[in-house]
């Protein structure tokens, strides 16, 4: 019998890869190990839903198809290392998972604060769904919410926490929330829209310290001065989560380097055989915007890029004549995002901040609004508040 | 024929299963989802790529 194709990280573009496989004819054995004692969900709820509501696995969890109903599922177990040359994975309990391919799909985790007195209770962050449900109870009306990281993910959050009665700061080391992104003009039209529901700035500033008793009590910003803080959330980005592979020759120096059709690139710039990467975690280069392998967490992106890496593996198993054709496609998804923040609808397409210059070109900022950006000549980006249609339309000027 | 169903409690017309299968599922002139309920069989591969995209999972098809 042949070895499985072995996924590790069982979050949606792990679950993709394995109905993608399905989906381009791959009969044999799927195994997908993941660190999470829960089956893959839906992380977007996450920072809305999830917090202002109680929520369980069973709401937020993915639909499970017929096609994959068979998929060896090894969970609340990680990979902890790869053997290439016998093209094995040992997880956690010890097993040792031998594969026909293997596809890293481990994502990201975020970044936490290296603090004094960091073990004191109250710090919170947010990627997952015990994360939130943990959050959730501390979300109390009158809370003081300190929020470090004014991304769109802080953002969310603050929207959320600020709805549920909390006493809301944000801390953020720029100008304003979601500034890289978005650009100024739009990003302080959302902090004003987010001062409007109540929610504090504290702007071009950082955490220097924590303290309290057993809690946190108090926040120390690098202007010396001290807030008060129940509860402090730390949304200051993400790191890759690649410690498993750190024995491996494959380039980790900023997720999974890997090439168009999600094969794995070694430190000397070689392709590695039957090791792909996916999701948040593989770095690309998107043809759409140049040839710099990125990182890209965007919502369609774990799905888009587990789809090519199930097309390539399905050729690769079945030495497909076509598979050196198809891995020489060009590859080129197109970034989608969004946003929910109160009533505020973002929508997104493209890679906004490579851009240079951003220019409004339809509504009022004030109001609903689309933005243009540019690098040089070329559009890279379009974002709206509303507008969907408009924003919608712009899709196709990137394929 | 296939059915498809959107549970338009969880729908928040983000419009991201209109590039998949354009011929089912298109915003309207105030940007709210419309959708065909009932599609050819050939549109299945279509629909349920519309399906994975759907950021509130909001898209199922009956069988």
């Amino acid at each position: 019998m042949n070895h499985p194709v072995v996924i590790v990280g069982a979050s949606m573009g792990g679950l993709r890869t394995a109905e993608s496989l399905r989906r381009f004819g791959y009969l044999g054995p799927i195994t997908i190990i993941g660190e999470e004692a829960h089956k893959p969900y839906n992380r977007p709820p996450l920072s809305k839903e999830v917090l202002a509501n109680e929520v369980t696995h069973e709401a937020v969890a993915f639909e499970e198809r017929a096609a994959t109903a068979d998929v060896n599922w090894v969970l609340g177990t990680r990979a902890v290392s790869v053997d290439q040359e016998h093209n094995t994975v040992t997880d956690s309990s010890g097993m040792v998972h031998p594969y026909s391919a293997l596809v890293i799909a481990t994502g990201l985790r975020p970044k936490r604060l290296n603090l004094a007195n960091g073990d004191l209770a109250g710090r919170h962050a947010l990627r997952t769904l015990d994360d939130a449900i943990n959050l959730r109870a501390e979300l109390t009306p009158g809370a003081d919410v300190v929020i470090v990281g004014g991304g769109f993910i802080g953002c969310e959050v603050a929207a959320t926490a600020a709805k549920l009665g909390c006493d809301v700061t944000v801390i953020h080391h720029s100008a304003h929330p979601m500034l890289r992104p978005l650009g100024t003009e739009l990003a302080r039209q959302m902090q004003l829209r987010h001062e409007a529901e109540g929610v504090r700035f504290l702007l071009n500033r950082s955490v220097v310290g924590v303290s309290g008793d057993s809690r946190i009590r108090e926040v120390q910003i690098d202007d010396g001065s001290s807030i008060k803080c129940d509860v402090l959330i730390e949304a200051v980005g993400s790191d890759s989560n690649t410690e498993w592979l750190e024995s491996t020759n494959i380039d980790l120096s900023d997720g999974v380097l890997v090439d168009s059709a999600m094969r794995a690139i070694s430190t000397s710039g070689n392709i590695i055989p039957k090791v792909y990467a996916i999701g948040d975690v593989a770095r690309f280069a998107n043809p759409i915007f140049d040839d710099v392998p990125r990182r890209v967490e965007h919502w369609n992106i774990p799905t888009e890029t587990a789809k090519r890496a199930a097309d390539v593996i399905v050729a690769q198993l079945s030495d497909d004549e076509k598979f050196e054709s198809l891995v020489q496609e060009q590859f080129k998804p197109v970034p989608s995002f969004w946003s929910d923040q109160y009533d505020i609808h973002l929508l997104a397409f493209g890679s906004l901040s490579l851009s240079d210059t951003v220019t409004l070109v339809a509504g009022d900022v004030t109001g609903e609004c689309v933005f243009e950006y540019h690098r040089g000549d070329q559009l890279v980006g379009v974002c709206g508040i509303g507008m969907r249609s408009v924003v919608q339309s712009y899709r196709a000027k990137f394929i | 024929m296939i059915k498809v169903e959107v549970d338009m409690t969880k729908c928040q017309h983000y419009g991201q299963c209109v590039f998949e299968a354009p011929d089912i599922f298109r915003l309207n002139s105030d940007d709210k989802l419309e959708y065909t309920a009932e599609a050819d069989d050939s549109e299945r591969a279509n629909i349920e790529a519309a399906i994975d995209v759907c950021p509130m999972q909001a898209i199922r098809i009956v069988e």
